[in-house]
């Protein structure tokens, strides 16, 4: 039930998982619909089509980039942003290490009130 | 995204005796690996260390919540909390519930793990870096053992 030991590398980023939090919201995940189909888009090609203003994309963004899941890169005068799915696979790849730890423990019980 | 676990098993044991495999301190550190120092009481710490070869370094502990007899056990704690370095109290817990139900078999057991959207990203991140080599070679491990004790 044990994962191997590791060496442990403090990460920089906020200790709080933020991921779920920057998940929990319509206008975010409408955003994120947009980025997770292609290419980097800028904050006005994002706006297209919504009546959100500018600074309320760019405070959604904000919170997207916190929680890892869009990066910005500047090209030319305009920002653009991008969607980066690491954040997403990180934390299925945790759920998935937890659910065969507990498949391998209910195995474990199995045999033990069976016999 | 699915942020919680549900797993059920159906058990060939009566709910009495599924019962005291899940909260007889002894018992549950049978299966579950663990050398516990004392009985689960609800609202309090549950301790001991690991009993996995390898790892008796490493202090296990959870907090009883409930105790519904043959019904309900749940605890919470902080999964792969494995690094003896770290200090894991600060960090939200998860829920883990075990739920009995009598079937004409024996027993079906329901196991959730809930909260895991409270799981500090860091954390997830090393989950995913560790998944390479380390996690598919204690898989084995796991394996094995299991297939030489049945």
């Amino acid at each position: 039930m044990l994962p191997k030991s590791h060496k442990r590398a403090r990460s920089p980023r906020p200790q709080q998982a933020i991921l779920f939090a920057a998940l929990g919201d319509d206008t975010r995940l409408a955003l994120m619909a947009k980025l997770v189909s292609g290419k980097p888009a800028s904050i006005a090609q994002l706006g297209v089509g919504s009546s959100l203003t500018r600074q309320a994309i760019t405070k959604h963004l904000r919170v997207l980039e916190r929680a890892g899941l869009v990066h910005s890169v500047r090209s030319g005068r305009e920002r653009q942003f991008a969607f980066d799915p690491r954040p997403l696979h990180a934390m299925q790849h945790y759920l998935v290490r937890v659910s065969q730890q507990w498949d391998q423990a209910l195995v474990r019980l199995k045999s033990f009130v069976e016999t | 995204m699915e942020n919680k676990i549900e797993k059920t098993i159906k058990l060939n044991a009566p709910v009495a005796r599924v019962w005291r495999a899940l909260t007889d301190y002894r018992e549950f550190g049978e299966w579950f690996r663990v050398a516990l120092e004392g009985p689960f009481v609800p609202g309090q710490p549950a301790r001991g260390h690991i009993t996995w070869p390898g790892y008796e370094h490493v202090v296990w502990q959870a907090i009883v919540q409930k105790m519904e007899p043959e019904r309900r056990f749940s605890f919470t704690w902080h999964p792969y909390a494995v690094d003896p370095s770290v200090n894991y109290s600060s960090e939200p817990p998860t829920l883990v519930e075990f739920r009995l139900e009598p079937i004409p078999t024996g027993t079906r057991l329901t196991l959730t793990e809930s909260g895991f959207e409270n799981v500090p990203a860091h954390r997830r991140a090393e989950a995913f870096r560790m998944n390479d080599g380390g996690w598919t070679q204690q898989m084995k491990n796991i394996e094995t053992h299991v297939a030489q004790k049945p």
